[in-house]
């Protein structure tokens, strides 16, 4: 099992829950999170006054898959969330021990 | 005598008497506008520049910034009906302050005049002033000052700076006998708070983290609504000064409506130019700072000079706050002297330039043949700032000694004083 944690602009997360519906992933957590990397952040100028916003609005997907869907679903979300412009996020994936789902106690592949 | 036979002849003959003739006793008409004026005025303070200053403060402050509105007009309100009316208005003792015999409003009954309008009326209108002139000095302190210590310094600087300067201009002090032409508080009212505000964050020192953090507005959103509700309970400050429903009042409407409009798009296109973007805080204080130019000369000037005094006060309001600021590097929080302050020693010079007798017969300016004019609205703009900077320096020291300091501590200042003072939130998002 895999886990595949996606960085991705907040306003592509419909894009990207289309994509992976589609190649028949039924469940994933989001959160709201900041950060910044290459694309740095943003200016702002209030009366003169310009601050730089470092960090910047990101949504972070995790989704837990098979091992052999891995590819096809980083490509897919890959495909999904790109923009082409700078700033379009990254994706990581891990090796995951295990997985239990609470109501029935099944473990492994049967529990994502 | 006569001039009531008179009256009673042109009642008689069906002649329209004059408005002159009229003045005489009660003219409804203007004391229903004045009444109108009075509550248009009041808004401006706890609404207007609520969330004028409310919006550009920090979101954990913007509660604090709506207390210290609330409470300043609260207390200009009771203090002006106690002594505050007859230290601006009661009978002129050398130039300098009014006697005090009006003291809780003695003296004075229904059928008391002031011109055409009861003197109630004229006493509640000027009211609204004090409580706005002093709210307008908090833009300069807030996120930072001690609330008690901004209650004995409200009470003490409507008592001893803003009613001593309405009487000298407007009271029958040495100001108006001198000439000075102030319509509606560019001196009194702009000039006072600006430099009042400029002295007391001087003394009171920068804000933790100022220059190097970040200190975002709250809301722009509120703050353009601010200066919308500002814009037309100005309408009310101005035209309502004429004291009269009359032609002056509809040109000082006019005028009023002009700057505050030329000030925004001057304020947009200039920042539009230097910073590269439209703001809309731009355009609410470009609002805001064509206001303030045009109050000393509402009543005076005409639509051409309007043009020229808004577009003046948006390029020297932008100016002030995003360059000058900058260069002389103190912390006027919310910029009441770079906006307040510096449009309105614009616009009582303005006055003394354009004041046009064709508006107003009490008024000619430099353009009209007096240049003798401007340079009394330099001595009144120089006496004003310098009695109100050594007045309120000594009212800040006062206060910091009454109250035990005049900053809240580290620890309130960096959790916001929302919480810290009042025990609230503005907002509760989830």
């Amino acid at each position: 099992m895999k886990k595949i944690e996606a960085i991705i602009k907040p306003f592509k997360l419909d894009d990207v829950k289309e994509a992976l519906n589609e190649v028949g992933i039924q469940g994933m957590t989001i959160s709201e999170v900041k950060g910044y990397g290459r694309q740095k952040g943003h200016k702002e100028i209030y009366r003169g006054a310009e601050y730089v916003v470092d960090f910047i609005p990101k949504i972070k997907i995790e989704i837990v898959v098979d091992s052999d869907q891995t590819d096809q679903v980083v490509e897919k979300i890959r495909e999904a969330a790109n923009t082409g412009k700078i700033g379009d996020g990254k994706i990581f994936v891990y090796t995951v021990e295990q997985a239990v789902r609470v109501r029935t106690g099944e473990k492994g592949v049967d529990a994502i | 005598m006569k001039l009531k036979r008179l009256l009673a002849a042109a009642i008689l003959l069906g002649i329209p008497f004059s408005s002159a003739v009229a003045s005489e006793g009660l003219n409804s008409g203007d004391t229903a506008w004045v009444i109108v004026s009075t509550a248009l005025v009041m808004m401006m303070t706890p609404a207007g520049l609520a969330l004028f200053y409310g919006g550009l403060s920090r979101y954990k402050n913007l509660l604090n910034t709506f207390a210290m509105t609330f409470v300043a007009y609260c207390l200009a309100s009771v203090i002006w009906m106690m002594w505050g009316y007859t230290i601006a208005f009661g009978p002129d003792k050398a130039g300098i302050t009014g006697g005090l015999s009006h003291l809780f409003m003695a003296g004075i009954g229904v059928d008391s005049l002031s011109g055409s309008i009861p003197t109630y009326v004229f006493a509640l209108f000027q009211m609204t002033f004090a409580g706005i002139t002093v709210a307008l000095v908090l833009g300069s302190i807030v996120d930072r000052l001690k609330f008690s210590s901004w209650i004995v310094f409200t009470i003490l600087w409507v008592t001893f700076i803003y009613c001593p300067i309405a009487h000298w201009v407007w009271g029958g002090g040495w100001m108006g006998d001198m000439g000075a032409l102030d319509f509606a508080g560019g001196t009194v009212v702009h000039i006072n708070a600006g430099v009042a505000g400029l002295v007391l964050s001087l003394v009171l020192g920068k804000r933790i983290g100022y220059g190097k953090e970040a200190m975002f507005p709250s809301s722009i959103a509120l703050t353009a609504l601010g200066a919308a509700l500002l814009w037309f309970g100005w309408f009310g400050f101005n035209a309502g000064s004429q004291l009269a429903a009359d032609g002056v009042a509809g040109s000082a409407f006019l005028v009023t409506n002009t700057s505050a409009a030329v000030g925004a798009l001057a304020w947009m296109f200039a920042e539009w130019l230097v910073t590269k973007k439209p703001t809309v805080l731009g355009m609410a204080s470009g609002v805001v700072s064509g206001l303030v130019a045009i109050t000393p000369a509402a009543g005076f000037v005409n639509m051409p000079a309007a043009l020229l005094i808004g577009l003046g006060a948006g390029m020297l309001g932008f100016y002030s706050v995003a360059k000058l600021k900058q260069k002389l590097g103190y912390d006027d929080s919310l910029d009441a002297f770079g906006v307040h302050g510096m449009c309105g020693i614009w616009g009582a010079l303005a006055t003394g330039l354009f004041a046009n007798p064709a508006i107003n017969e009490a008024g000619r300016g430099l353009f009209y043949g007096n240049p003798k004019q401007l340079w009394i609205q330099i001595v009144s703009i120089l006496a004003t700032a310098i009695f109100t900077a050594v007045g309120t320096l000594i009212i800040t020291y006062l206060t910091k000694f009454l109250t035990g300091g005049l900053r809240v501590t580290e620890e309130n200042e960096i959790s916001g004083l929302d919480n810290s003072l009042h025990g609230e939130r503005a907002f509760e998002i989830q």
